[in-house]
């Protein structure tokens, strides 16, 4: 028994500790919109929040976790309206869209860490993201704009 | 003739055996009947409990998820494992029938209250250096911990290594009673570190190399030393990092577990940062001087002027990777480190720990690099807030020697480690099995 604490509830989870957190998340909490893609932590797909910093899901024991605060995709805004998320919409960003909660995710961390990226820390940031789609061009452009609109404290305007 | 001299050899072994037997005698001190009739003033409680945090005393006498110091926690040797014990005030299974007389002939010479000798995995030989008000200190605040009742498992080191009276012999060999002597040619905050980090602490323990018996080479003091699988960084001019740690960034290192300039702590230190000095009730003070302490040691002299220009150094390596490389290994680190690693400057963040300057990729084997990259970094271990995925289950044994190769080879100018790929093998077998 591992005790979490998910998008801001306390959950105590039956798998055992070396079971991947992302399983945990999807199979044994139900929230799918973190995505499953290589399982070996070189995509990014499966990208969450542990204690605000983007982590890959996928190879995290969730026994290395315990205790710990973790965010999904789920819990990035209540409304699902993060200036990322926002600006993601706008933008169009996604082409299929399954790479896409984990580039949210690991977007949200560089602009933590970095207000006002440039090309290459974008590049740098987000080079462990793949997005099958080729939509990189477009991926750049919503942080940037949603970089702006956090720096401006327009966010969610 | 030959015969003659066995026959004397033999018979100068027994002598030596039966005198260091009769040597290691000591008398049992009488018990006492109930811990808790004893009365401690709330100050010395008080003041025992911040020694308690300093001297992490918890990190061998409390197992891991176990409660408060009573025991259990397996300390590898290689003499065996060895057990840290119940400490509670339990009459039985405690030191609840121990005077302070007991307590203190513990600290200072090593030896239980019934007489028999303890193994230095247990420092007397650094707590021998401390006053007699902070020995009074820590036995109010043990003897006021809620007892409790467990047994620890049995120590596996063999026999004849087990018989407590060559322990004797170690003591005659390597331990001196004494308590700490100030340098007058340093300030008293600089003292104060001093009697911490040797008297309380006992970061030699695990910082100076030991002797095939097991003892410090004090003449190596600090030069660094393997524990539990991992290199602890010598703390002396040979410490590996290329900035100095001033005593700025010592302070923030040992005080929340992390520092721009040398990165997070991981492994056993974990317990000395998160279950001691990172606790509000040791003062800041105290963590201070013991930096100050250190950063002496590290540096003695003013520190170098280019340390800027080795930032910016640094800092450009960290944008290796982010372009198209057409490397294969800068391509592996991009997919699996890059995200987290990656600095923009003007310096570091803190949950970015920088790779060209952090001393992983800096001691002369790659073994701590192995260990992180495999194990990762769980939320209780290393700085608080901060963890790392294992990379066990997803990089082979040649990706990570890859690894290693590649960032030392790109992030350093030391010559390359060898055999890498076998050592990442057998660092992964020492790694617990999945259930």
């Amino acid at each position: 028994m591992v005790e979490l604490n998910v998008n801001g509830h306390t959950v105590s989870v039956h798998s055992q500790p070396d079971a991947p957190l992302l399983w945990v998340i999807r199979d044994e909490l139900g929230l799918t919109g973190t995505k499953f893609g290589c399982g070996v932590g070189m995509c990014g797909a499966c990208t969450v929040h542990v204690e605000g910093r983007a982590t890959r899901s996928c190879i995290t024991p969730v026994g290395a976790v315990s205790g710990a605060k973790i965010t999904t995709i789920e819990g990035l805004d209540p409304e699902g309206r993060h200036p990322l998320q926002t600006a993601w919409l706008e933008l169009q960003v996604p082409q299929c869209g399954y790479c896409q909660s984990g580039m949210i995710m690991q977007a949200a961390t560089l602009l933590k860490d970095y207000p006002n990226p440039t090309d290459q820390d974008i590049n740098a940031a987000m080079a462990g993201s793949l997005c099958r789609c080729m939509t990189y061009v477009r991926i750049r452009r919503a942080i940037k704009l949603a970089a702006a609109r956090m720096r401006g404290g327009t966010a969610h305007a | 003739m030959i015969r003659r001299i066995i026959m004397a050899i033999v018979a100068a072994a027994v002598v030596a055996l039966v005198s260091l037997f009769i040597l290691s005698w000591r008398p049992a001190i009488a018990q006492i009947k109930q811990p808790n009739a004893l009365n401690f003033s709330a100050e010395s409680i008080a003041h025992g409990e911040v020694l308690a945090a300093e001297g992490h005393c918890a990190s061998c006498h409390t197992r891991p998820g176990g409660q408060p110091f009573a025991g259990g926690y397996g300390l590898s040797t290689p003499f065996g494992i060895i057990y840290g014990t119940n400490i509670t005030p339990d009459p039985n299974t405690g030191i609840g029938r121990w005077s302070l007389t007991a307590f203190t002939r513990a600290m200072r010479e090593g030896v239980a209250r019934d007489g028999s000798h303890l193994y230095p995995a247990f420092p007397y030989y650094a707590y021998t250096k401390l006053t007699d008000t902070d020995i009074g200190a820590l036995y109010a605040y043990v003897m006021t911990r809620t007892a409790v009742n467990a047994t620890v498992p049995a120590n596996t080191v063999p026999f004849p290594l087990n018989l407590r009276f060559f322990e004797e012999g170690w003591k005659i060999l390597f331990f001196r009673r004494g308590g700490y002597s100030a340098d007058t040619s340093k300030s008293q905050e600089w003292n104060r570190g001093a009697y911490l980090a040797e008297a309380l602490s006992d970061c030699t323990g695990c910082h100076t190399p030991r002797n095939p018996l097991g003892a410090e080479e004090t003449k190596r003091a600090y030069a660094g030393a393997l524990v539990e699988g991992w290199i602890a960084p010598a703390l002396t001019q040979a410490n590996p990092s290329p900035l100095p740690w001033t005593q700025e960034e010592l302070f923030s290192y040992l005080r929340t577990g992390v520092s721009p300039l040398h990165g997070a702590t991981d492994a056993t230190m974990t317990q000395v940062i998160r279950g001691a000095l990172a606790l509000p009730i040791v003062p800041d003070s105290d963590v201070q001087a013991i930096a100050l302490y250190f950063r002496d040691m590290e540096r003695p002299g003013a520190a170098p002027s280019n340390t800027e220009a080795i930032a910016t150094e640094a800092l450009a390596s960290s944008k290796l990777g982010s372009e198209q490389e057409y490397d294969p290994d800068a391509n592996l680190y991009a997919a699996a480190c890059m995200s987290c690693h990656y600095n923009a400057g003007p310096v570091p963040l803190n949950p970015r720990p920088e790779l060209a300057l952090i001393s992983d990729l800096r001691l002369y084997e790659p073994t701590n690099f192995i260990q992180v990259v495999l194990r990762g970094v769980s939320t209780t271990d290393g700085a608080q807030g901060l963890m790392m995925p294992a990379y066990a289950s997803s990089l082979t044994d040649s990706e990570v020697a890859r690894l290693a190769a590649y960032l030392r080879r790109t992030r350093t100018n030391l010559p390359p480690w060898g055999d890498v790929e076998d050592k990442v093998a057998a660092i992964r077998r020492q790694l617990p099995k999945p259930k």
